[in-house]
């Protein structure tokens, strides 16, 4: 019976087959890493709420602005605040120290921004550390992601 | 005999385009999706064959202090831009000029630091022109050579 199977099977099947489950792992990959920011929102939110922070009147793009003006202490001398690369508008292009341009941080100007979770949590990480020297909360980061989908 | 003449000429054709005379500052472009995309969204992804193995490795090893950036990357990642870049060094090259005046105990981390680097820029590049703002930095290769990121550092 397999032996049969095996036989009739040429190697345009297993072509055709083969075609079928990449197109099929493609779909599945991107819709991992598919998300809306409001997704992103949801799960600060949630992250917030399990710490026991969450705000009772929800994120605010007005403490978000604060925090992305705010001088902080704690990170690395050379970038005491979000400006010193984004600068202080979220409406205007940025740089690296290495003289790359940042695209504006404000949704309005880059909209495929806050949709991949992992890209947003790798650059909250790298960055809070550079700025704070810690982490940032999830209601800071609620916070901010409110007032960058303000702009 | 005719084939054999034609399939020699064809070889002197490839070889001449391969390599026009005085283009010599030609390296490999990154053709790993996966280093030309994390390296590169701070900086130019550099060509892996501007350092040897060994700066590879220990750049790769210490990400999360990279020059003074956090640029610590999930660990499936970082292992899999470790080998793509120490797989291309410059010293898996035949007689790489990168290599130029590298002693084999030596790991530079910056490639601005190589003999070769320095020999191409210090007369050519004023003090001036370094601290032009749309230069900014040693790193930013593109502010200069248009065509860096194809591997193509002649158009000085």
């Amino acid at each position: 019976m397999i032996k049969t199977i095996l036989a009739s099977v040429t190697w345009r099947d297993a072509a055709v087959f083969g075609a079928m489950a990449m197109a099929i792992a493609a779909f599945a990959a991107q819709n991992a890493r598919a998300a809306s920011p409001q997704d992103m929102l949801k799960k600060f939110q949630a992250e917030a709420q399990k710490a026991g922070d969450f705000p009772a009147g929800g994120f605010s793009a007005k403490r978000g602005k604060a925090f992305f003006l705010a001088r902080h202490a704690g990170g690395k001398p050379a970038t005491p605040s979000c400006t010193t690369c984004h600068t202080d508008s979220p409406l205007k292009a940025g740089k690296t120290r290495t003289g790359k341009v940042i695209q504006p941080m404000a949704i309005s100007r880059t909209p495929d921004r806050y949709s991949d979770p992992e890209k947003v949590a790798k650059w909250f990480r790298r960055n809070c550390k550079s700025v704070l020297g810690r982490e940032c909360t999830p209601r800071e980061k609620g916070d901010f992601l409110a007032y960058m989908l303000s702009q | 005999m005719r084939t054999l003449t034609l399939t020699l000429a064809a070889t002197a054709i490839a070889i001449a385009l391969a390599a026009p005379a005085g283009a010599d500052e030609r390296y490999p472009p990154v053709s790993d999706p996966l280093t030309k995309k994390e390296c590169g969204e701070c900086h130019m992804a550099f060509q892996p064959a501007f350092l040897p193995a060994r700066s590879w490795d220990r750049i790769m090893k210490t990400l999360s202090d990279h020059f003074g950036e956090d640029a610590s990357l999930p660990a499936d990642k970082t292992e899999a831009i470790r080998k793509y870049l120490t797989a291309n060094a410059a010293d898996k090259l035949w007689r790489s000029k990168m290599m130029r005046g590298v002693r084999k105990d030596w790991t530079p981390l910056r490639i601005t630091e190589l003999p070769r680097w320095k020999h191409e820029h210090d007369k050519e590049v004023s003090p001036r022109r370094w601290k032009d703002p749309k230069v900014g930095s040693k790193a930013n290769c593109l502010a200069c050579h248009r065509h860096a990121e194809k591997g193509y550092y002649d158009d000085d």
